[in-house]
């Protein structure tokens, strides 16, 4: 590897592990459920930048196929977490995670 | 020039994501979610990826984030105010423990890695689609059909969640009751206060909690949108769950009709018309 050409492969590992620290603090930190949802979306894609990295280093498929299979769950999760928040929002008119504490009390 | 593209669009995407984590307002969020997702698409492809950077953009910014958008409007969501005047220290609190969190990933992943030689020039091996479609359809068939079937079950169990329940479904659920106590009542009129309440009491066994002033708030919107003896089946289901006198002598007659056995003088919907 010629320096200053190509990226080394860790750098985009630590970039991986960067957005998944900001989708973690989205997803701690915010009260809007879709906001948290799409905190978590950034958190799932931070996952497969790593995995296209890992794929990438060791020169082998199997982490592009595994992206693959992220991508399909993760558009089922997404389908069926908004239509929960569809249900949730007609009973409560909130979709504020904060009021939805039914199993505090 | 790889290490200019990939400057651009790693900074790119660390910015953009943490609009989205920001934003207060959750359109905005997805908006800039979008433009994470292009950005990680960018990379992929530096990163010999071509096909899984189409799928991204396809799937993940075509098609999930216009149902994100979809939901944000259908919902009306607000502003999100983010973190509460006193709860500051939630803030705090997430920031050092996703910080914590990052430095451990780290520590885990940079091993990983290993100390060989850097990664071969991307060559045909890694880059072609055909290579890819051949190791999946091969070694990963089952995997793969497995991800349709649970695509089809995300599609029924959000069909499912999602719906709102029929007007018959909510008649049937308001007339249960009333069906049963329909013949003391065309023999003692009086009764008709007791029945309006079951109809009530039904209704709010069947959806409970705060379901009630929920469906008053969508009622008139599905008696505009829908056309002939829906409305009006529509109107008694959600009449009878709010308790209201004149609606649950209605949904007893609709209650009553869908059993099939409409009681010949039911008294109650003669003195409400």
């Amino acid at each position: 590897v010629n320096a200053g050409a190509a990226v080394p492969v860790s750098w985009y590992l630590l970039l991986a592990v960067a957005l998944f620290a900001i989708g973690t603090v989205g997803a701690l930190t915010r009260r809007n459920g879709i906001s948290i949802f799409l905190s978590i979306e950034v958190m799932l894609n931070a996952a497969n930048l790593a995995l296209v990295a890992y794929s990438r280093q060791l020169d082998q498929r199997t982490g592009q196929i595994l992206v693959f299979f992220v991508l399909a769950v993760a558009a089922a999760e997404a389908a069926v977490g908004l239509a929960l928040f569809i249900a949730v929002f007609r009973q409560r008119r909130t979709i504020d995670v904060n009021r939805l504490n039914l199993m505090r009390h | 020039m790889e290490m200019a593209v990939f400057a651009v669009f790693g900074l790119l995407a660390l910015a953009s994501s943490l609009a989205v984590v920001a934003h207060k307002s959750p359109i905005y969020s997805t908006l800039n979610l979008v433009l994470t997702l292009f950005s990680v698409a960018v990379l992929f492809v530096l990163l010999g990826a071509p096909f899984i950077a189409t799928l991204q953009l396809l799937i993940y910014a075509g098609a999930i984030l216009v149902l994100f958008l979809f939901v944000i409007m259908l919902l009306n969501v607000g502003r999100d105010e983010g973190v509460p005047a006193g709860h500051r220290a939630q803030l705090a609190a997430a920031l050092v423990g996703a910080l914590v969190f990052a430095g451990m990933l780290w520590l885990l992943l940079r091993p990983a890695l290993g100390t060989g030689p850097p990664p071969p020039p991307l060559g045909e091996r890694l880059v072609s689609l055909s290579g890819l479609a051949q190791e999946l359809f091969d070694e990963y068939l089952l995997p793969f059909e497995i991800v349709g079937l649970l695509l089809l079950v995300a599609v029924i169990g959000a069909t499912v969640i999602a719906r709102r329940p029929t007007p018959e479904e909510l008649a049937a659920a308001a007339g249960a009751v009333p069906a049963a106590p329909a013949a003391p009542a065309t023999a003692a009129t009086p009764a008709t206060p007791e029945v309006a309440a079951a109809a009530a009491a039904a209704g709010a066994a069947t959806w409970p909690g705060e379901a009630a002033p929920s469906w008053a708030a969508w009622a008139p919107e599905a008696a505009g949108a829908a056309g002939g003896a829906r409305p009006a089946a529509f109107r008694g289901g959600s009449a009878a769950k709010r308790g209201d006198g004149g609606g649950g002598g209605e949904a007893g007659a609709t209650g009553a009709a869908g059993t099939g056995a409409p009681p010949p003088g039911a008294t109650e919907p003669e003195e409400r018309r």
